[in-house]
């Protein structure tokens, strides 16, 4: 058992920040495109074709040195930046009438911009931590290859996110569900898939088995999803740069 | 006729030894182990989907319910997560409270890994022991939150209440008569933070107990030593973390390398294995709960001598006193906002790490501006831990697999989600 000498107890401050984004740039060159971003953390998109390459790099660069991918997280974007409740007009009309089931808008998102997956990057040995996004470049069968070859531990994530999102990944080893159940149809956790789900299960004393049938409850909104203009968070406004907006827009 | 070497074997998911509902499908040759593959998610209830319904606020008593033996910690992943993106830093007295109820929720965690997992390969015994101890802490959860485990004790800001000047007291029963409950009350008769600092000086006591029982035991080590060898670099690429990592060598800890709230002031030592086996495993989450009790000592000397605030005194995330409810209208409709809609968080993504008993459990959210999360994530230290059971296990004997599960500390509220 021994302590650890001498800790350095590092606190991501922003030189800290700005020197491992400049030993992004220069070890990973024009493959990585920075977010802007809040709370002192780095984020960086790459494309699919390139992520495979980029991430052996993160791995080996000396300045780099990111051994250890925590998590692997799919994200849907369908409906990002949208609100149930329009807080401006709905006063008058009332709190009932004021909830619009969010139905897909098909059109609004730019095509390619609906799934991304997020890896987040540790380096034990540099202390540092990174954000990696890519996005799936088809909404239908969204794919992204596979990092497992370079980090092992992003195996079972992957087949999460694979689970819960329907995000394929190119040369996974074992691409199977692993979170619902066996037979489960659909991808729950994309924002088209209901709360509430699809189908429930009971026993049916007739047949004299436990049977799947649709479920008899109706989705609601219990508190609608409402988004204040708030000043304080407007990245318009010179004085508040600290907590501005973190999903870059799609080019145009 | 052809020889039969291979065989399937279902283990779980109702086994005793399979922590909760893992379900495992084990290759065997005889008694060997070729292949472990562990169907999850039977305790899956979507979670993070539940969360992006309901404003922030509605959520924290979801994340108990992750690792429902490291429940605080849980929670205070999350809670740090949206304070880093709104901004705000809760009071100091708030951050004490939270790092000594981090720890004492990881002694609450250890123990309980402790005395299930000796229980699992053969040693009755040390799982009363464990749950004497873990009695004591439980009553501090209740204390301060009035449930003995799903707290929801942390908000984003501070912690919901301050420390109780009194303690739960026991009354006589059927099955405890008067000079049991006076032995018991005895302890309880000061706050809370007078029963804490009694606890933080028996329990040393109570940890050379256990160990008494284990470390040099023949049995123990057979059973443990050797078994489930990680070496560090492997332990770094499955991902690894806490003292899964620290059994295999590599000196990693959130609460010294990434200090979040009063962590950096605390003194305490961080233990490190040497062979990556089961029992290095034992000893370094053993040496922790003496650490942990160090640091408990440490917040209590601090919070007996510096009383204040325990909440953030921002109003667009505290609700107003029930006393100014009360004579004023405005405040009123203020609380019933902040309770039925929330508040909304600035748009953004934040990645929240704490180290959680396990591990590195973090919370990566991705809020669009509204009063409910986008996206939620958790990160939970045991998830990662269980995919690498198949590379832990394979060419050991069937009785090993309990031993690896047990070592990894796999509790299925965290890994399902």
């Amino acid at each position: 058992m021994s302590a650890i000498p001498g800790i350095t107890a590092a606190v991501a401050t922003p030189t800290r920040l700005e020197a491992l984004a400049q030993a992004i740039s220069l070890g990973v060159p024009g493959k990585l495109t920075r977010v802007v971003n809040t709370a002192g953390e780095l984020t960086y998109e790459v494309a699919a074709g390139e992520l495979l390459a980029t991430a052996a790099l993160l791995r080996d660069a000396p300045d780099l040195k990111f051994e250890m991918c925590m998590d692997v997280c799919g994200v849907d974007y369908l409906q990002h930046g949208r609100d149930e409740w329009n807080t401006q007009s709905a006063t008058s009309s009332g709190f009932s009438r004021g909830v619009a089931h969010a139905a897909p808008r098909v059109g609004e998102l730019a095509p390619g911009r609906r799934f991304a997956v997020v890896y987040h990057l540790l380096s034990i040995s540099l202390n540092q931590r990174l954000r990696l996004r890519v996005f799936c470049a088809d909404d239908e069968q969204p794919m992204v290859d596979s990092v497992t070859g370079i980090w092992a531990g992003a195996n079972w994530f992957e087949r999460e996110a694979f689970d819960l999102f329907g995000i394929l990944f190119k040369g996974h080893p074992d691409l199977r569900r692993l979170l619902t159940d066996y037979g489960f149809i659909g991808h729950p956790f994309r924002k088209d898939f209901p709360l509430s789900g699809n189908v429930e299960v009971r026993y049916d004393p007739e047949k004299g088995r436990v049977i799947y049938q649709p479920v008899t409850i109706d989705p609601r909104v219990l508190v609608p999803k409402v988004i204040r203009h708030d000043n304080r968070y407007d990245p318009q406004l010179t004085n508040a740069p600290v907590h501005a907006t973190s999903i870059a827009k799609p080019d145009g | 006729m052809a020889e039969i070497h291979n065989y399937t074997m279902n283990f779980g998911p109702q086994h005793p030894a399979a922590h909760g509902v893992l379900r495992l499908v084990l290759e065997l040759d005889g008694e060997v182990i070729q292949k472990a593959d562990p169907h999850v998610g039977l305790l899956h209830r979507a979670t993070e989907k539940l969360a992006e319904s309901k404003p922030f606020n509605q959520s924290i008593g979801y994340m108990d319910r992750l690792d429902y033996v490291s429940m605080m910690c849980n929670e205070h992943a999350y809670v740090m997560a949206i304070e880093k993106l709104l901004g705000i830093e809760p009071p100091q007295r708030a951050q004490y409270i939270r790092v000594m109820f981090d720890e004492i929720t990881r002694i609450l965690n250890h123990l309980m890994w402790l005395g299930a997992h000796a229980l699992d390969i053969g040693a009755m015994t040390v799982f009363l022991y464990c749950f004497r101890e873990r009695e004591d802490l439980m009553d501090c959860y209740e204390a301060v939150s009035g449930t003995r485990m799903h707290a929801t004790y942390y908000r984003p800001g501070g912690v919901y209440r301050d420390l109780p000047e009194s303690m739960p007291q026991y009354q006589t029963s059927q099955w405890r008569g008067k000079k049991d409950v006076d032995r018991l009350n005895k302890r309880r008769s000061g706050g809370l933070l007078d029963f804490i600092a009694d606890f933080t000086k028996r329990f040393p006591a109570c940890v050379d107990q256990y160990e008494t029982l284990l470390t040099d035991n023949r049995i123990w080590k057979q059973r443990t030593v050797n078994i489930g060898v990680v070496s560090p670099e492997r332990a770094l690429q499955l991902g690894f973390s806490g003292p899964m990592l620290r059994g295999s060598g590599v000196e990693w800890d959130l609460r010294k390398k990434q200090p979040y709230d009063v962590y950096d002031k605390m003194d305490f030592d961080i233990p490190v294995g040497v062979n990556g086996d089961c029992y290095d495993r034992y000893l370094v989450r053993v040496e922790e709960l003496r650490q942990s009790n160090r640091i408990v000592e440490q917040c209590v000397a601090w919070l007996k001598a510096n009383p204040g605030s325990v909440m953030i005194d921002d109003r667009k995330v505290r609700p107003p006193r029930r006393e100014e409810m009360k004579g004023d209208m405005e405040s009123l409709i203020h609380h019933f906002k902040l309770m039925t809609e929330g508040y909304c968080v600035p748009a953004g993504e934040v990645y929240a790490a704490v180290e959680a008993p396990k591990g590195e459990l973090g919370v990566y959210l991705v809020s669009d501006g509204a009063n409910k999360p986008y996206r939620l994530k958790v990160r939970p230290p045991g998830f990662a831990h269980l995919a690498s059971l198949d590379e832990m296990v394979r060419g050991h004997m069937l009785a090993d697999v309990v031993a690896v599960i047990g070592t990894q500390d796999i509790v299925f509220g965290e890994v399902d989600r």
